[in-house]
C-alpha cells in the first residue's frame, strides 16, 4: 500500500501538473506533491524498519534497508528542491527567461523524474530498472534545455547522446545477465531477471559471461554516475540547465546511478570475487582525481560544483568498491551527506548567480554584504563540502581514508591529493564570492533559503552526533552490499 | 562433433548475415533519406528472424515482439524520421568526419574484436540462434561507429536507433528474448526518446538554423 503511494504520488502530480503547471499556484501544487511522497515513503520506512525487508507484487518489488533509505533521501530531496524552486523559478519568470508554459513542462517532468527514480530504487526486476533509468534520463533532457539557448540546446543533447549510448551498454550488460541465469533459473515467468533470484545464485553463475556483463553494466551506469572517463555530459548539463534540476541530478539522479551499480556488484562477486570491487575501485579514484585538477580550469559557479561532484562520486565508488562493512558503511553515510549539501550549495549557487545577473565566478562578489542569507549559505555549504570537521561529510571521508589507510594504503596518497587539490581550488574561488565588494541587485522574490539550512543542519547533526537508530540502519544496509 | 545445423538455424544465419550487411551498408550511405530506408530495412530483418525464433522454438511472446518490431521499427519510428526529414530540410549529410573507406575498415576491424569477445559466450548458449550473438554485438559496434563518424543529429539517431535494434537482435539469439514487460518499456523508452528528439530537432534549429553539429562544440574548459 505504502509503495503504490510512493510510486504514485509522484505520477498523478506528474500527470495534474501536465495540466495546471501554468497556473499561478502550480509550484505549491509540486511542493505539495512531494511533501505526500515523502510523508508516503516515511511510512514505507517504518515498514521496513518493523517488519524487515519486503517482497511484493508477485516480487516484482523488492524493499531491503539499502534502497528504502535512498528512497527517504530522494523524497526529502525532491521536496526541499521544490521549495526551493517556488521562488526560484518565479524570481526567472520576472526575468523573462521562462514563459509558463515552459514552467508547466518543467513541473510535470519534475514529478515524472522523481517517480522514475523511485521506480528504479523500487524494482526487484533488472530489466525494469533498466527501464527506469532511461526514463529518469528522457525526462531530464527537456529540463536542461528548458532555458532553449544555444548553450542549453548543447548541454542537452550531449547529456542524451551520452547517456543514450552509456544505457545502451547497460542493457547490453542486463542481456548478458538474463543469459547468464536463465540456463539456473529457467524461462518461466521472470525470474532470471530478478534480483533476489539472481543473488540467491550468485555463486553458480557463469564468469566469463557474468565478468562481461558486468563490463557493460559499469561502464553503461557508470556514465550516469559521472565517472571518469564518460562523465562528460555532466559539468555541461548541470550548468546549463535551470538550479533545481541540477540539485536534483547532482544530489539524486547520480546516487540512484550508483544504486544501480552497486546492486550489480553484490551479484556478480558471487562468482568473480575481487575484481568487480578492483574496478570500482580503479574507476572511482580516477574520476575523483581528474575531477579535482579540472577544478582549477571552472570559471563557472555551477559547472565548478558539477566537477564537485565528480570527484565526491569518485570517492564514494572507491569506498563501495574497497567493501567491506566498515567501508559500506561510510559510502552509504557520503551518499546521504553529499546529496545533502551538495543540494544545499546548488540552491545558494543559484540564487547568488541570480543576484549577480551571471553564472560566471568573476562576475559574483561580496554575496555577504547584499544577502548575508545567501552568502553564508554558500559558505557553509562550501566549508562542509570541503570536509572541515564538524560537518558529516568530514565523519564519512575520515572513515573513507583510515580504511583505505589499513587495507589499500597504495590508494591514500591518491585520495588525499585529489582531496587538497579540491580544496585548494574550491576555497580559493567561492572566498572572494562571498566577501568583499559588492554589485548585485536584491531579487524580486525572496529566496528559498530555508532548504539550505535545514540541509546544512541535517549534515551538522550528522557529523557531531549519529542517532543510533540511523547508525544500526546504515549497518544492516551496508552489510546486505558485503 | 556438433549436429548440422537445422534449416531454420540455416535461414537464420543468413538473415544475421543479411543484419550486418545492412550496418554496412548504413556506415557507407550519406544520403539521410536512403539511411532511414535501410534502417526500416533492418527493422524488417529483425522481425522475420524474431518470427523464425517464435515458430522454431513455439514460444508465444516472440510473436508479439515480432509484431512490435514490425510496428515500430519498421512503419512508425521510419515515418517519424522521414516527416522530420522532410520537414527540417535535411536530406544530405556533411562529410563525414573519417571518410568512407577508412570507415569501413575501421567497421571490418571491429566486427572481428566483436566476434572475439562473444566467442566464448556463444559457446554456452542453448538457444538454435547462439552463433548470432557475434553479429549482434557487431550490429551494436558499428552502429556506434556511425554515431562517431557522422556529424548530422538526424543521422546520430539513426545510429542510436540501429543500436538499439543490435541490442534487441543479441535479446533474441542469445536468450529467446526478455520478459514482455521489459519488452514494452524498452519499445516504450525509443518511441518516447525519438518525440523528444523530434521536438529536440525544432529547437536545435530554432536556435542554429542548421542541424549540423559542429554549432554544438562550444561548451569546452577554457
Amino acid at each position: 500500500m505504502e509503495l503504490l503511494l510512493v510510486l504514485g504520488i509522484p505520477l498523478l502530480g506528474a500527470l495534474l501538473l501536465a495540466l495546471v503547471g501554468h497556473r499561478r499556484q502550480a509550484p505549491e501544487v509540486n511542493v505539495l506533491m512531494s511533501l505526500s511522497t515523502l510523508v508516503a515513503a516515511a511510512f514505507l520506512v517504518v515498514r521496513v524498519i518493523r517488519h524487515g525487508p519486503m517482497l511484493v507484487w508477485q516480487e516484482q518489488f523488492f524493499i531491503d534497508p539499502f534502497n528504502v533509505f535512498l528512497v527517504a533521501l530522494t523524497a526529502l530531496v525532491g521536496l526541499t528542491t521544490a521549495l526551493f524552486s517556488r521562488p526560484y523559478m518565479r524570481i526567472e519568470e520576472h526575468k523573462g527567461r521562462l514563459t509558463p508554459r515552459r514552467l508547466r513542462l518543467y513541473h510535470s517532468m519534475y514529478q515524472l523524474f522523481m517517480a522514475a527514480m523511485l521506480l528504479a530504487l523500487l524494482t526487484n526486476n533488472m530489466g525494469l530498472l533498466w527501464v527506469a533509468m532511461e526514463a529518469a534520463t528522457l525526462s531530464t533532457v527537456l529540463l536542461v534545455s528548458l532555458y532553449r539557448t544555444r548553450a542549453s540546446l548543447e548541454a542537452a543533447w550531449k547529456y542524451f547522446i551520452l547517456c543514450g549510448v552509456g544505457i545502451a551498454q547497460a542493457l547490453f550488460g542486463t542481456i548478458l545477465l538474463y543469459f547468464a541465469a536463465e540456463g539456473l533459473l529457467g524461462t518461466e515467468g521472470m525470474a532470471a531477471l530478478l534480483w533476489t533470484h539472481l543473488n540467491s545464485i550468485k555463486g553458480q553463475l557463469e564468469p566469463r559471461v557474468i565478468g562481461l556483463a558486468f563490463v557493460f553494466l559499469l561502464v553503461g551506469y557508470g556514465t550516469k554516475v559521472g565517472l571518469a572517463p564518460l562523465h562528460n555530459w555532466l559539468p555541461d548539463a548541470h550548468a546549463e540547465g535551470p538550479t533545481p534540476v541540477s540539485a536534483v541530478l547532482s544530489g539524486l539522479l547520480l546516487n540512484v546511478a550508483l544504486y544501480a551499480v552497486i546492486r550489480c556488484k553484490v551479484l556478480v562477486e558471487g562468482s568473480i570475487h575481487l575484481v568487480p570491487g578492483r574496478m570500482l575501485m580503479i574507476f572511482g579514484l580516477l574520476s575523483a582525481l581528474l575531477a579535482a585538477f579540472f577544478l582549477w580550469r571552472q570559471k563557472d559557479i555551477k559547472r565548478l560544483f558539477a566537477y564537485s561532484s565528480i570527484e565526491h562520486m569518485g570517492i564514494i565508488t572507491f569506498a563501495f568498491g574497497m567493501g567491506g562493512p566498515v567501508a559500506n558503511f561510510a559510502a552509504l553515510l557520503h551518499m546521504t551527506v553529499h546529496s545533502l549539501t551538495k543540494s544545499a550549495i546548488f540552491f545558494a549557487a543559484g540564487h547568488a548567480s541570480q543576484t549577480a545577473g551571471t553564472q560566471r565566478m568573476d562576475g559574483i562578489r561580496g554575496l555577504v554584504g547584499l544577502s548575508p542569507t545567501i552568502g553564508w549559505g554558500l559558505m557553509l555549504g562550501t566549508l562542509a563540502i570541503l570536509g572541515i570537521p564538524p560537518f558529516g561529510v568530514f565523519a564519512s571521508e575520515f572513515l573513507i581514508l583510515t580504511t583505505a589507510m589499513r587495507d589499500h594504503p597504495w590508494a591514500t596518497p591518491v585520495l588525499l591529493t585529489a582531496l587538497a587539490v579540491a580544496f585548494a581550488a574550491i576555497f580559493g574561488r567561492v572566498q572572494p564570492m562571498v566577501f568583499g565588494e559588492t554589485h548585485g541587485r536584491p531579487l524580486p522574490h525572496s529566496p528559498a533559503l530555508l532548504p539550505v539550512f535545514a540541509h546544512l543542519v541535517m549534515v551538522l547533526i550528522l557529523g557531531l552526533y549519529m542517532p543510533p537508530a540511523l547508525a544500526e540502519w546504515y549497518r544492516l544496509a551496508a552489510r546486505l552490499i558485503g | 562433433m556438433t549436429p548440422p545445423p537445422t534449416l531454420g538455424a540455416q535461414l537464420l544465419n543468413g538473415l544475421a548475415a543479411g543484419l550486418l550487411l545492412i550496418s554496412f551498408a548504413m556506415l557507407s550511405q550519406r544520403r539521410t533519406r536512403r539511411l532511414i530506408g535501410l534502417f526500416a530495412w533492418q527493422g524488417a530483418i529483425l522481425c522475420a528472424s524474431t518470427g523464425l525464433v517464435a515458430y522454431t522454438a513455439g514460444l508465444r511472446h516472440l510473436w508479439f515482439s515480432a509484431a512490435l518490431t514490425l510496428l515500430l521499427k519498421v512503419l512508425v519510428l521510419p515515418w517519424i524520421l522521414l516527416g522530420l526529414v522532410r520537414r527540417l530540410e535535411a536530406q544530405w549529410d556533411t562529410e563525414p568526419l573519417i571518410n568512407i573507406p577508412t570507415t569501413m575498415l575501421l567497421g571490418v576491424g571491429l566486427v572481428i574484436f566483436a566476434f572475439g569477445l562473444a566467442q566464448p559466450i556463444s559457446v554456452l548458449a542453448t538457444t538454435i540462434t547462439r552463433n548470432t550473438l557475434g553479429i549482434a554485438l557487431a550490429v551494436i559496434f558499428l552502429a556506434f561507429l556511425m554515431m562517431i563518424t557522422r556529424r548530422k543529429a538526424v543521422t546520430q539517431v539513426i545510429g542510436f536507433l540501429a543500436m538499439e535494434n543490435g541490442l534487441f537482435f543479441a535479446a533474441t539469439s542469445a536468450t529467446y528474448g526478455m520478459p514482455m514487460v521489459v519488452e514494452l518499456g524498452i519499445a516504450l523508452d525509443v518511441l518516447v526518446g525519438v518525440l523528444i528528439l523530434g521536438i529536440f530537432f525544432f529547437q536545435i534549429r530554432e536556435q542554429f538554423e542548421s542541424l549540423d553539429l559542429h554549432h554544438l562544440e562550444t561548451l569546452k574548459e577554457d
